[in-house]
């Protein structure tokens, strides 16, 4: 089984711990992961914004980089939204090879390694966004929560409007700023009445804007990966 | 109806200002959370939602791809049974239909159904340009229109108004157009309507002529078909001696087997009901009963340009339920008159750009009016992809390409004012095709780090963001020098064979947020 990791840009540059993270868990759960260098990005702030023209060749270099591993790993709910729904509208012979083999993080471990159980600890109160692609577009259904229960000594808590988009949306955060803004601090003000210590979700680009709007809030909870979370053990704790 | 869209500003404009009026906030929240809810519940009811929504969408789908057939079925049926067709390719000429076919009644009042074909064409204002005086019968279309107003929903026009908003609209205006609300009208439920019945059953029982939309065109019999809540559309349809019914030329079904799967889905997507309290149907005329002289307006108004899009045409399966503006994160804090047009929310912010191109600057900011959360197409009825479409649209705002104007094939410029957005995606994909331009230019970003601010004082795309949210910071090493500084520059491709695995325990440093 050859297994790739696509980091996507977002995390390769501003949150490479949890490209980390992942390799630390998958690596403990017995896969070998690959990392070919020649990746970049997935098109996908391109493509929804309206520029498939320029989405197009980034389509197409994924499928190339990427052709020859069984799967590919995304630790990104809407990157991996991205390469499986609309790679195959922007070039569906392209994307015959490797749309259908690019697994969120969280689909990976449940369907295609079969656990739910990965060894974690992680011994802290979370709350946790459904992120809108990963919900709707992937269907992760309750897969990230049954994960996150099955942590040693994470102690789950519920979101009002969790499945309420965050407000980020790519572009849309700054096109639409007023909006998304104010969607956020719905958001945020949601994360807040939890107490929970940290607000985990599949995606850092969500994490980003909720964590941006947390820290502008002075809240206290912290925007974590669930990567980051299932990578954490009792001897190498988060 | 005195307000009007033109020349509304942009999306993000408008939505600056209606993101900060917290009492349109409190409305709109308490109003599409309630909705929201109840649909849940009432879709939950049915075991075959899914085969519906399939079901409906088909059937849709179907019927449009032979939309020419069974538009003249339509109008044969219609005609052999008393009534008129008329064919309209705009809002000009369908308003100019209108208003002929009223002056020739010699009355100077209409009584309107609610009808979103009517309000798209702003039929209202031409007929009071005409003399003739159109009064809205449906609840929430009479606050709208008693106090200048416009309709931000489809289902519910007034929904951005509260009870103490109402009360005082029906106690300065009611008089001002016929039977006034008593001096003392408080704001309970039930007084409000009151004074509405009251109200409006002077307007029913003096009217000659009658003005509807339709949810439904039976193509095969000729029929009509009404779905409402208040009764005020039966009135309507009943009593006057003209019926005059605009109707998008979309709203055609082949069969009345087809209603079946409209008559569940419509009802509980828009007011959360099994099914709704008054559906009324007609066909022609009938001696001694109703309208005598029945009208049908057929309307275009850039359906048929829409239809030639083989991306966008999903938008004419709507039944505007109103489903995907109750579960529209924007909408809800964006309010409907931001969309600048009678389609509020995602079906408008996909319907408008197709009905009236996307020339203007408010018209091409709509396809951006979304989070892409895809809430809407969850909810759809008909399976309308809206993200789809947005994303569709997007590129035609920034790209351009060619589209159907009236017809004719026309080749549609990049819109202005994407210049520095456009240079920014070019440079980014050259970037992402280039990895060690990229590796570069991480690494630039990571010595920098310390220097990037939480905020941008500066205009643009940096504090638009930093306004609200701190911004990110480069991390210290990129993942990819953090993989290569640890695995070794060949540890990643396809065939270098295992990857050693060292450093396993090394400290994991994200250093972003």
């Amino acid at each position: 089984m050859r297994v790739a990791l696509f980091i996507t840009c977002i995390n390769d540059a501003l949150y490479p711990g949890t490209g980390q993270a992942v390799v630390t868990l998958l690596e403990r759960l017995g896969v070998e992961v690959g990392f070919p260098e020649e990746q970049s990005c997935c098109g996908q702030p391109q493509f929804n914004t309206g520029y498939r023209s320029e989405a197009a060749p980034l389509a197409r270099r994924y499928a190339d980089v990427f052709r020859d591993y069984d799967h590919i790993v995304v630790p990104s709910g809407s990157c991996a939204a991205m390469v499986r729904d609309n790679h195959p509208r922007i070039d569906a012979e392209a994307a015959a090879g490797t749309a259908a083999r690019t697994y969120e993080l969280t689909e990976f471990l449940v369907d295609v390694l079969g656990v739910t159980d990965v060894g974690a600890y992680y011994p802290h109160t979370v709350t946790y966004h459904p992120t809108c692609h990963g919900l709707r577009m992937l269907g992760l259904g309750d897969r990230p929560r049954r994960l996150l229960e099955a942590v040693k000594g994470l102690r789950l808590v519920e979101l009002e409007g969790a499945e309420e988009c965050c407000g980020f949306g790519g572009t849309f955060a700054v096109k639409n700023a007023d909006v998304s803004a104010a969607m956020g601090a719905d958001k945020a003000r949601h994360i807040e009445e939890t107490d929970a210590e940290a607000v985990c979700t599949v995606d850092n680009s969500c994490l980003m804007h909720i964590g941006g709007t947390l820290a502008r809030r002075g809240a206290a909870a912290r925007p974590v990966h669930i990567a980051e979370i299932l990578a954490a053990t009792e001897e190498a704790p988060s | 109806m005195s307000g009007t869209y033109l020349g509304m500003p942009s999306f993000p404009t408008a939505a600056a200002a209606s993101t900060r009026d917290m009492r349109l906030r409190g409305n709109l929240r308490h109003a599409t959370h309630t909705i929201r809810a109840k649909r849940e519940q009432a879709v939950a009811e049915l075991g075959d939602w899914q085969e519906l929504r399939a079901a409906g969408a088909a059937l849709k789908e179907r019927t449009l791809r032979h939309l020419d057939h069974y538009l003249e079925q339509l109008e044969d049926a219609v005609t052999a049974a008393g009534g008129h067709v008329h064919w309209a390719q705009d809002a000009a000429e369908a308003n100019r239909i209108v208003t002929d076919l009223v002056l020739r009644t010699g009355e100077s009042e209409v009584v309107k159904v609610k009808s979103m074909a009517t309000q798209e064409i702003g039929l209202n204002d031409a007929l009071a340009r005409a003399g003739i005086s159109a009064h809205e019968t449906d609840l929430a279309e009479l606050i709208v229109q008693l106090g200048d107003d416009l309709p931000s929903h489809i289902l519910v026009p007034a929904i951005h108004r509260n009870r103490d908003e109402i009360r005082d609209i029906f106690r300065s205006k009611m008089g001002d157009r016929g039977r006034a609300a008593p001096k003392n009208l408080s704001d309970d439920p039930r007084e409000l309507a009151e004074a509405a019945r009251l109200h409006l059953r002077e307007k029913f029982l003096n009217a000659k002529v009658g003005v509807s939309g339709a949810n439904f065109m039976v193509a095969e019999t000729g029929t009509l078909v009404v779905v409402e809540s208040e009764g005020n559309g039966r009135m309507c349809l009943t009593l006057p001696e003209t019926l005059i019914s605009v109707v998008g030329i979309e709203k055609v079904v082949p069969t009345w087997q087809d209603l079946e799967v409209f008559l569940q889905t419509l009802p509980r997507s828009s007011t959360a009901e099994r099914m709704n309290p008054y559906t009324s149907t007609w066909t022609g005329t009938t001696d001694e009963d109703g309208p005598s002289d029945f009208h049908l307006v057929l309307l275009d108004n850039g359906r048929t340009d829409a239809l030639a899009d083989t991306v966008g045409r999903q938008a004419l399966r709507c039944i505007r339920c109103s489903a995907c503006l109750n579960v529209c994160p924007v909408y809800e804090r964006a309010g409907g008159h931001a969309y600048g047009s009678a389609y509020p929310g995602p079906i408008g912010a996909i319907l408008t750009p197709q009905l009236r191109g996307v020339g203007s600057e408010l018209d091409a900011s709509l396809p951006y009016a979304s989070s892409l959360c895809g809430a809407c197409y969850e909810v759809c009825p008909v399976a309308i992809d809206i993200p789809e479409v947005l994303v569709h649209l997007r590129e035609r705002v920034v790209e351009g390409g060619t589209v159907s104007v009236r017809g004719r094939r026309t080749t549609v410029k990049p819109a202005k004012g994407h210049a520095a957005e456009r240079a920014a995606m070019r440079a980014a994909r050259w970037t992402f095709e280039h990895p060690r331009a990229l590796r570069a230019g991480m690494r630039m970003a990571s010595h920098a780090r310390r220097l990037t601010p939480r905020r941008l004082p500066l205009p643009g795309a940096g504090r638009a963001w930093s306004d609200s949210r701190d911004l990110p910071r480069p991390a210290p090493e990129s993942f990819r020098d953090w993989w290569r500084r640890t695995r070794g520059p060949d540890a990643g491709s396809a065939d270098s064979g295992k990857a050693e695995v060292r450093e396993r325990g090394e400290r994991r440093d994200g250093g972003a947020r």
